[in-house]
């Protein structure tokens, strides 16, 4: 608990920062303090360095230069207890929660003496429940963590930090996985956190969210602090800029002339596969010359709709048609041979293999048709003049097609990706999540991508849990909740706050009874 | 049917049943504690061995018993010290390294065994633990001669159960132990040390293992001889499945098998025993847990860091 004779002067000081990872500098010399009662926002793209900054404030690295002071009081450099004991708390973007453990085991980890004869419950039940009545966070708090939905964790992943007395919250990336409407009532809760004299750190890229919640904003760029502004001297498209280092230009936009269904789905069923939940009923279109978005958040059918188009999945009741026509046996075989362009969640995952080249990468869709077979043979010229092809046409930055694709940034690998898939010319472009944790640059240039093959006449499936994204390139949106499907919305007829409705599930039983 | 009605009556298959779970219980709980804080421990058959021979060693050379169960126990928290090293801190493949550690620690005791004894043709036997009947329990029917009338570390197996028990569901130490095998980043993330947490456990569970082995030499044979561990361990790291990661579940999970081994060797002396080949009944613990594991595990949850390293700075 912080004394009251240090209220006057800031909570937080960080002086000086600098951490390198080998050549790359993290961090260079960032200083940020942070007043008692205040929200500020440290904005960057990936790999600016948000994330190391906040790793060293809270002791899970050393930094190599500079100092960090909470309370007055220099904090040793890495050890994360000292950080807790001083009253910082850390809500990590990937949750540090323990999914066999019920809520209350979760929050009360690590709190008491490790060797302590007992774990005291009662106590811990009484305090926890009463934090999140004061703070409008409701959880169970039996409940085990691996049957909670990732709003809910969040909650448990907040109060966990109040739960040790936290005076300094800081909040990585806290809405990537929240609905409009989720994201509102976090911010509600932290507006109740700054009244009773909380300071916070909201780390984001999300230029709306930083000028909803925040007072002040630190922007970081490649490691370095290129600025601070008062939110009220500012706009998003002159932080964007700040952010990027460049004025930015937004892909261009000309009007669609929706063709023929290309794929169709009529009533489709599919199972639940574990954790990921099937389809349950899906009525959809992609037309030629057009962009479908899907919103939703994620784990509501996102994954089973992008495996059935890929063909990882058969429908167990309804009708898919391609081109018409009921394929005969649907598989990835018949998926590719159909000329399905597939643009994966998860590009390191599934769209790359880390350790093979990037002329490997390039052919991995095809490595068994001409030219690059050719009698059952290899033929790695031909695979190496397509790498070649392109690594010139998709600006792919790498040392040569023999280069590891485990050595390129995400943004580079995604452009191979695009690039493989583009080159053919596929009449049907499955994206699912194609701009996840690009830099803007690299965003507008698969933005521009898809919109250029949208107009030549393609239909594009664009799988997104960023709204803004979805608003600004579909022609039509779906909005997924629980595998079902929301009727087709056009282009400009919803906002963001009435697709955040449809992701929560409203309206779903309606459009069922219109139907 | 009779011949097998009767087996199942007898106070003495109950006995040869808790005799033969003993030392699997030791060695189940010891790998359970390592599988539970994240570690996949394959050293547990050699461990055992080595456990075996340390504690057997010791009373041979004139120690006490209890001074051999020590001296055992020690000799595992040893090898788990290099098991947990090189899995911990180094990240290597638990897999290897446990397998390493198996041939090292059955090799290590069979040729300290040869290097103290060379010209030992038949293994000289040790006074060992000799049962210790429970006053009043020890009466009762069928339960007593099984349950309560047994050597002091079958008493201590069970007492262990109940201990890990409560430590891992009651304790501060359990709670973080537990987290570190499902998500260290949960532990690391309050300030607590996962590479602490898991070498402990290892070490620890390793001690329990050497146990286990040196049941077998101061509670059951009452002598070393090569190959006399003779798989357990490979069974105690299905019991672990078995019992879903669960203490109690495993501890039922070493009965049964102590039954069907128990079970076994009876059938071989039945009427039936005649007839069919013995190796048939020598399959039949083996096949059965099999069975067993089919069924049991279908729904246990693995810890879901289980032979995943941590690396402090990684993601």
């Amino acid at each position: 608990m912080a004394p009251d004779s240090m209220a006057q002067g800031p909570v937080l000081r960080l002086d000086g920062i600098t951490k390198r990872f080998g050549a790359l500098v993290a961090n260079d010399a960032i200083s940020v303090t942070l007043a008692p009662g205040e929200v500020i926002a440290l904005l960057g793209e990936n790999g600016a360095g948000k994330t190391t900054l906040m790793n060293i404030l809270f002791g899970h690295y050393t930094a190599d230069a500079g100092t960090v002071e909470v309370f007055g009081q220099t904090l040793p450099q890495g050890n994360p207890r000292a950080a807790l004991a001083a009253g910082v708390g850390m809500v990590h973007q990937h949750f540090t929660l323990a999914d066999n453990l019920s809520v209350l085991e979760n929050v009360v980890l690590g709190t008491q003496p490790l060797w302590g004869a007992r774990l005291d419950m009662a106590g811990a039940r009484a305090k926890l429940v009463g934090l999140a009545q004061d703070f409008g966070l409701a959880v169970d708090p039996d409940a085990r963590l691996g049957s909670l939905s990732v709003g809910e964790r969040q909650r448990v992943e907040i109060l966990k930090a109040l739960y040790r007395d936290a005076r300094i919250l800081i909040l990585d990336e806290p809405t990537a996985v929240l609905t409009p409407q989720q994201a509102d009532a976090l911010f509600a809760a932290l507006r109740k956190m700054v009244a009773q004299g909380l300071s916070i750190i909201f780390i984001s890229h999300k230029l709306h969210e930083v000028m909803a919640i925040a007072s002040r904003v630190v922007v970081l760029r490649h490691g370095k602090q290129v600025g601070e502004v008062a939110v009220s001297d500012t706009d998003p498209r002159a932080l964007a800029e700040m952010m990027v280092g460049s004025a930015i230009t937004q892909p261009e936009l000309r009007a669609a002339t929706p063709g023929p269904a290309l794929l169709e789905l009529r009533k489709v069923v599919t199972p639940d596969r574990g954790t990921t939940r099937g389809l349950r009923g899906v009525d959809l279109a992609l037309r030629a010359g057009t962009i479908t978005g899907l919103a939703g958040v994620s784990g509501n059918g996102q994954a089973a709709l992008a495996d059935l188009i890929a063909g990882l999945e058969r429908p167990s009741a309804g009708e898919m048609l391609l081109h018409g026509a009921a394929p005969a046996q649907w598989s990835v075989a018949e998926a590719l041979g159909a000329g399905i362009a597939r643009i994966p969640e998860d590009r390191h995952k599934t769209g790359t293999i880390a350790d093979f080249s990037l002329t490997e990468n390039a052919i991995l869709e095809r490595y068994n048709q001409a030219p690059f077979a050719r009698r059952g043979w290899l033929d790695w010229r031909a695979a190496r003049d397509f790498a070649q092809s392109v690594i010139r046409a998709y600006d792919v930055r790498c040392p040569g097609p023999d280069t590891r694709i485990r050595l390129l940034s995400g943004g580079n690998m995604q452009k191979l990706i695009l690039g493989r898939v583009m080159e053919l010319r596929p009449q049907i472009i499955l994206a699912n999540q194609p701009v996840r944790g690009l830099d803007i640059g690299a965003i507008t240039f698969v933005q521009t991508q898809l919109l250029a093959a949208r107009d030549r006449g393609a239909a594009v499936l664009l799988i997104s849990e960023d709204l803004d994204e979805i608003l600004a390139l579909s022609d039509q949106i779906h909005v997924i909740s629980e595998g079902r499907l929301s009727p087709p919305f056009a282009r400009g007829t919803m906002s963001a706050t009435d697709l955040g409705r449809w992701m929560a599930g409203e309206g779903f039983e309606r459009g069922r009874d219109a139907a | 049917m009779g011949e097998i009605l009767e087996i199942f009556l007898s106070a003495s298959f109950w006995a040869a049943v808790i005799r033969i779970a003993s030392p699997l219980i030791f060695a189940t709980m010891g790998e359970l504690i390592c599988e539970r804080a994240g570690v996949l421990n394959l050293g547990i058959e050699g461990i055992m061995v080595a456990g075996a021979f340390a504690g057997w060693m010791t009373v041979y050379s004139g120690g006490g018993l209890w001074t051999g169960v020590v001296v055992a126990m020690l000799a595992g928290m040893l090898f788990g010290l290099l098991h947990g090293t090189l899995t911990v801190p180094f990240g290597l493949s638990q897999h290897v390294v446990g397998l390493g550690i198996t041939l090292l620690a059955t090799a290590s005791a069979y040729f300290a065994y040869r290097l103290a004894l060379p010209r030992v043709t038949t293994p000289p036997r040790i006074e060992a633990f000799q049962p210790l009947p429970i006053p009043i329990l020890s009466d009762i029917p069928l339960l007593g001669p099984a349950l309560f009338t047994q050597t002091p570390l079958t008493y201590l197996a069970f007492v262990l159960v109940a201990v890990v028990s409560f430590v891992l569901f009651r304790t501060p130490l359990g709670l973080a132990l537990r987290a570190a095998g499902e998500n260290p980043a949960a532990v690391a993330a309050q300030g607590l040390s996962v590479t602490g947490l898991r070498m402990g456990a290892v070490i620890v569970g390793s001690g329990l293992m050497a146990v286990g082995g040196a049941f077998l030499t101061m509670s059951a044979f009452n002598s070393f001889f090569f190959e006399m561990v003779n798989g357990r361990g490979w069974i105690c790291i299905a019991l672990v499945v078995f019992g879903a990661w669960m203490p109690g579940k495993a501890l039922l999970g070493a009965v049964l098998f102590g039954m069907f081994d128990a079970l076994q060797i009876r059938l071989q002396q039945t009427s039936i025993g005649a007839d069919v080949p013995y190796q048939i009944f020598l399959m039949m613990p083996f096949v059965l847990s099999i069975l067993a594991l089919v069924i049991m595990s279908r729904r246990a949850s693995v810890p879901a860091a289980l032979m995943v390293p941590f690396n402090k700075g990684e993601r």
